[in-house]
């Protein structure tokens, strides 16, 4: 009899690439054309699953930008300010449409420039990116109801910047509300996953969205600085680290313009010793490894109870030991490449300085490819409240463990950080889910889950995480200038 | 030669619910139209500003731990200590220079405001907070909450209603304040704190500093214990490059009107929280 | 793993439904190809108890099942055996005279199945008449009504009284997890079985529509898995009903084996209980084998 041996090491199951169609050479979108940037200066864009070059990316200079945003001012002051809503809608449920049509071709590019496996992609990225579409269009006619008692109006360009973490959901997460609202928009995509913002730039034609209601320049952080210098900019909206988003805030605040921010996290994820303890560690596990924890409201800060710390921790490295780590193509892979050889190398720094410091660190078994960069999922134990890990975002795939003795303690701990974005509760205990909901300051507090999104649920943070909702009806308001609503 | 002599106010500043003098030991004059003196207030340093901040987080979690029907009654004891006071806050903004009928109308618009915003207290839930009907198997909620501490540049002018206005929008919700106050309106303003000491207010829910508000700005701004600062009343020769420090610790900074009534003028002060958890047996 | 055993097993004894659901959900994004794709297939063969059960079985209808079981595929013998053969007790001697010397084994459910309401001592002798008949295996059902009382005491001792009964046979406990009302109760269930010395926990009777469905699965794998860490005791886990297509068989395999590891992926401890499912596991391995989508005139019916 020949039969082999059924075990864990699934036959790889790789994704079909023939779905795609990458073009050598990328231009800016603009005024509803690709253009070449000034110079016809460029950037490569590379797959960091193996390093191979992908593309070249038109690098928009400020004069780049400027032509932007001078597409951007004509269109709405043609177009779209006055358009009825009922119309802007039509727009936004045909990229909703389009982008589910299409949505097995996005997920695989995303994967391609980005690193994140292919279940992700496929799974959550591209059908969160099509729902913010659908969602938003349906607001497009209806702000009288969300703004009662008040005049909205739009506020005119709107400067977009967002991660490479979530290229396409971001994209949505940003278009979608400011269109919805009746603003233009000057979107600027990551450096390092620019290819699938390009596609939607083609979605954009196909859908006859007027030309210059939405303007796509590809660059780094020179772009990004003249997208927010521009000075006939007139709402910034920035996704990214907290470092960028002070600048941002800097740049934005002498002028007035109106800002939303939504910055970086170092999430306490919160087990009592009376949770559901196989659902705590899936969640823990999709806390911190989902899209390798770049991720802004990762769940890197695991609270246990000290009561049961020993026994989670041990079924925790049971469970880490089973993320297979690998080709993100593979539709086996559940931990995909870290995005950048930076990231990569603030991830390995941060892990350094974890070890140095004290704290015992765990890895799993996992042989890693040479080319590409990629980080075996890690577990810190022993890690302190001073300790740098404890305190700083590492954005990849490490998770530190503390404990605590009693709720108020894990409130206290929880709390102790300038960040503020999201929390994890786990205990089987409604009461004390509430108790702990009200007391945690953070923007979203998922208990008994983790890692939830959706178009109709509000998301930002508090304190150093930002300001300013995306998503649900508290989200538009970012988006609309409103009157003080009341009397004076 | 008068029999009696009035016993002049000395006017300190309101910190933790007491009333210290500047630790600074500055005062600065305030005149009426003619010239007359009418007060030696208290001129805040940044140290002052320290303690107000200090005594404003210390306050603020159980403030904003009280229910909100708690807090709208603390409030409208506040409009009950106005109306008691009555007089003597016309008296004060005659004082400073406010017409007879406009310190008349202003004081009862204060009052007004006080038990306008009262009523708020539990029902900004209502209408800024949702449930949320996700695609999936959870209950998906979001309400608001306070911000913490709100650093408050009080308007000029009006001077009572301004203040109690921008005060009452921040503090209604279970924020604290540090209000700054500038020139005559510091009379009115800390007149208001005989009020607020008086209508079971907790110490250090609303602290009041007058001074030099262009002294002070820039150490509001850059304190990374104040999580908003309302700019209404800022300044009008306000350098505006001192507003980047808002950056240090991600501030929220909020241009309001000065005598704003309505709920969004308290929205301005509040975050969104969203709570989601699984609907299951 | 000492470390697990530490604890009292009612510190972790709910389950959170929507959580678990998502876990057995995300498993079956797995995918299961060339190689890993026959493996597979031969695997569920190698676990699979081919089960009649019904009034009308007669021993023609036995014999050409264990036909079946013993040889799958007759134009193929690379195509292993499958595990068992499920019957009744009157079907049993039929079952062991039909399979003699093949290696099948031969399950008979007994204790007044599928309802499991009649006097123990009825029950207890159906069991001793299946062991005596020749059966390797006896699956019971659960005293659900036992059970739904809250009278554990009663669950645990007729599950010892069985198990004693049995003598050498193993013995599966069938929870009739679709009548049990959540996951929390069949974790209780199966942490009942388990004590009271079952050998394997089963889910389903495949008598009542509710049968078994991956996350029911993977709540008792978990339940398994507690109670290996806490007694050192390996439990076997039986899924049955309403399985159908090759496709679920091999999610079932993907949740045991990520959930208590590949050492349970063994006819010893882990069984598929299915009627139909063979026929559509023989056309997967025909597509394999020709590379051609098969049709059911080309598997035979038992």
């Amino acid at each position: 009899m020949t039969t082999e041996k059924f075990d864990l090491d699934y036959a790889p199951a790789l994704e079909s690439t023939a779905v795609v169609n990458i073009a050598k050479q990328y231009g800016l979108f603009v005024n509803g054309e690709f253009v070449k940037a000034r110079g016809d200066k460029t950037f490569a864009t590379i797959n960091p699953a193996t390093e191979a070059h992908l593309a070249n990316v038109a690098e928009a200079s400020k004069a780049d930008v400027n032509k932007a945003v001078k597409a951007a001012r004509h269109a709405y002051e043609t177009y779209w300010r006055d358009m009825p809503g009922k119309q802007r809608a039509r727009y936004l449920y045909r990229i909703a449409r389009q982008l589910q049509e299409r949505a097995r071709e996005f997920a695989v590019l995303e994967t391609l420039d980005g690193g994140k496996p292919i279940t992700e992609s496929r799974d959550f990225d591209l059908p969160q990116a099509a729902a913010h579409f659908f969602y938003h269009a349906g607001w497009a006619d209806k702000l009288d109801y969300a703004f009662p008692g008040r005049k909205v109006t739009s506020h005119g360009v709107v400067g977009q910047i967002t991660p490479w973490n979530f290229p396409m959901m971001m994209a949505a997460w940003k278009l979608a509300p400011a269109l919805a609202t009746g603003n233009t928009v000057v979107f600027k995509p990551a450096e390092t996953t620019p290819l699938t913002a390009l596609l939607l730039a083609e979605v954009l034609q196909d859908v006859d969205l007027p030309p210059g209601v939405v303007n796509i320049v590809t660059g780094a952080g020179a772009t990004g600085q003249a997208l927010v210098d521009h000075p006939d900019v007139d709402k910034l909206a920035f996704t990214g680290s907290t470092g960028v988003g002070k600048m941002i805030q800097r740049a934005a605040a002498a002028r007035r313009l109106p800002l939303t921010l939504e910055l970086g996290g170092k999430a306490a994820h919160i087990v009592f010793d009376d949770a559901a303890i196989d659902q705590a560690v899936e969640g823990v596990v999709k806390g911190i490894f989902f899209n390798q924890g770049h991720v802004c409201c990762a769940g890197s800060r695991l609270l246990v109870q000290e009561s049961i710390a020993e026994m989670f921790i041990e079924k925790l490295k049971r469970r880490v030991d089973l993320l297979r780590v690998g080709n993100p193509l593979d539709k086996n892979t559940d931990v995909g490449a870290i995005n950048s050889a930076a990231q990569l190398g603030r991830i390995a720094d941060l892990v350094k300085v974890g070890v140095s410091e004290g704290a015992e660190i765990y890895q799993p078994k996992c042989s890693l490819n040479k080319k590409g960069f990629w980080f075996a999922p890690t577990i810190f134990t022993g890690v302190q409240q001073s300790h740098r890990i404890a305190q700083e975002e590492i954005f990849g795939p490490v998770l530190s463990v503390q404990t605590f003795r009693t709720a108020d303690e894990a409130v206290q701990k929880a709390n102790n950080t300038p960040f503020g974005l999201s929390a994890g509760v786990w205990t089987e205990k409604g009461s004390k889910i509430l108790w702990m909901a009200d007391l945690l300051n953070a923007g979203v507090v998922w208990a008994n889950t983790y890692n939830q999104f959706d178009p109709a649920s509000p998301f930002g943070g508090y304190k150093e995480s930002g300001f300013g909702r995306e998503g649900g009806m508290q989200g538009l308001s970012a988006y609309v200038r409103t009157d003080t609503g009341g009397r004076s | 030669m008068n029999e009696h002599l009035p016993v002049d106010k000395t006017f300190k500043l309101f910190i933790g619910g007491a009333f210290p003098r500047s630790e600074s030991g500055r005062t600065f004059a305030v005149r009426d139209a003619k010239g007359a003196l009418l007060a030696n207030a208290s001129q805040a340093s940044r140290k002052d500003l320290r303690e107000a901040v200090r005594a404003a987080r210390g306050a603020q979690e159980s403030w904003a731990g009280r229910t909100a029907y708690n807090r709208g009654q603390i409030l409208y004891r506040a409009a009950e200590m106005m109306e008691a006071r009555r007089p003597e806050f016309v008296s004060v903004l005659r004082q400073i220079g406010v017409t007879p009928k406009a310190a008349s109308k202003q004081v009862d618009q204060a009052i007004d405001r006080w038990v306008w915003y009262a009523g708020w207290a539990d029902k900004t839930h209502h209408i800024l907070g949702t449930v949320n009907p996700v695609a999936g198997p959870y209950f998906n909620f979001t309400f608001p909450e306070p911000t913490g501490v709100v650093g408050v540049m009080a308007p000029d002018e009006p001077a009572l209603l301004g203040l109690v206005s921008r005060l009452a929008a921040v503090i209604v919700s279970g924020n604290t304040a540090v209000a700054v106050v500038e020139g005559p309106a510091s009379l009115a303003a800390i007149t208001l704190a005989e009020v607020l000491a008086t209508s079971d207010l907790p110490g250090g829910v609303v602290n009041l500093l007058t001074g030099d508000k262009n002294e002070l700005l820039p150490w509001m701004m850059g304190h990374l214990d104040i999580n908003a600062v309302d700019l209404t009343g800022a300044p009008k020769d306000l350098d505006p490059t001192i507003l980047e420090e808002a950056a240090v610790n991600v501030k929220r900074t909020v241009w309001g009107d000065s005598t704003a009534e309505s709920p969004y003028a308290i929205a301005d002060f509040l975050e969104m929280k969203t709570v989601w958890h699984p609907i299951g047996k | 793993m000492a470390c697990i055993t530490d604890k009292p097993l009612s510190l972790a004894t709910s389950v959170d439904q929507v959580a678990l659901e998502a876990r057995a959900k995300s498993l079956t994004t797995r995918s299961i190809k060339t190689t890993s794709k026959r493996a597979a297939l031969h695997l569920s063969i190698r676990c699979m108890d081919l089960t009649t059960l019904e009034g009308a079985d007669t021993p023609g209808k036995v014999a050409s099942l264990c036909q079946k079981a013993t040889r799958p595929d007759p134009t193929n013998l690379d195509v292993p055996p499958v595990a068992a053969v499920c019957v009744y007790p009157e079907m049993v001697d039929y079952a062991v005279a039909a399979t003699a010397g093949t290696g099948v084994k031969v399950a008979s459910v007994a204790g007044a199945f599928p309802s499991g309401l009649s006097r123990l001592s009825i029950r207890l002798d159906d069991i001793a008449d299946a062991v005596a008949r020749g059966a390797h295996e006896i699956d019971i059902v659960l005293n659900r009504s036992a059970f739904l009382t809250g009278d554990y005491n009663l669950v645990m001792d007729e599950v010892a009284a069985a198990k004693e009964a049995c003598g050498e046979a193993h013995l599966k406990v069938i929870l009739e997890t679709g009548e049990l009302g959540g996951y929390d109760q069949i974790r209780r269930a199966s942490m009942l079985s388990m004590h009271a010395g079952a050998d394997f926990i089963k889910t389903s009777t495949g008598k009542i529509p509710k049968a078994s469905t991956l996350p029911v699965v993977l709540c008792m794998a978990e339940a398994i898995r507690d109670h290996a860490d806490a007694t050192g005791e390996i439990i076997g886990l039986k899924a049955a009903g309403g399985i159908r297509t090759a496709k679920q068989a091999w999610h079932y395999l993907v949740v045991i084996g990520e959930t208590l590891g590949t050492d349970w992926l063994t006819p010893d401890l882990f069984r598929l209980g299915a009627s139909s499912l063979l026929n559509d596991v023989l056309q997967q391995l025909g597509k394999l084998d020709t590379g051609r989508y098969s049709g059911p005139d080309y598997v035979t019916v038992d």
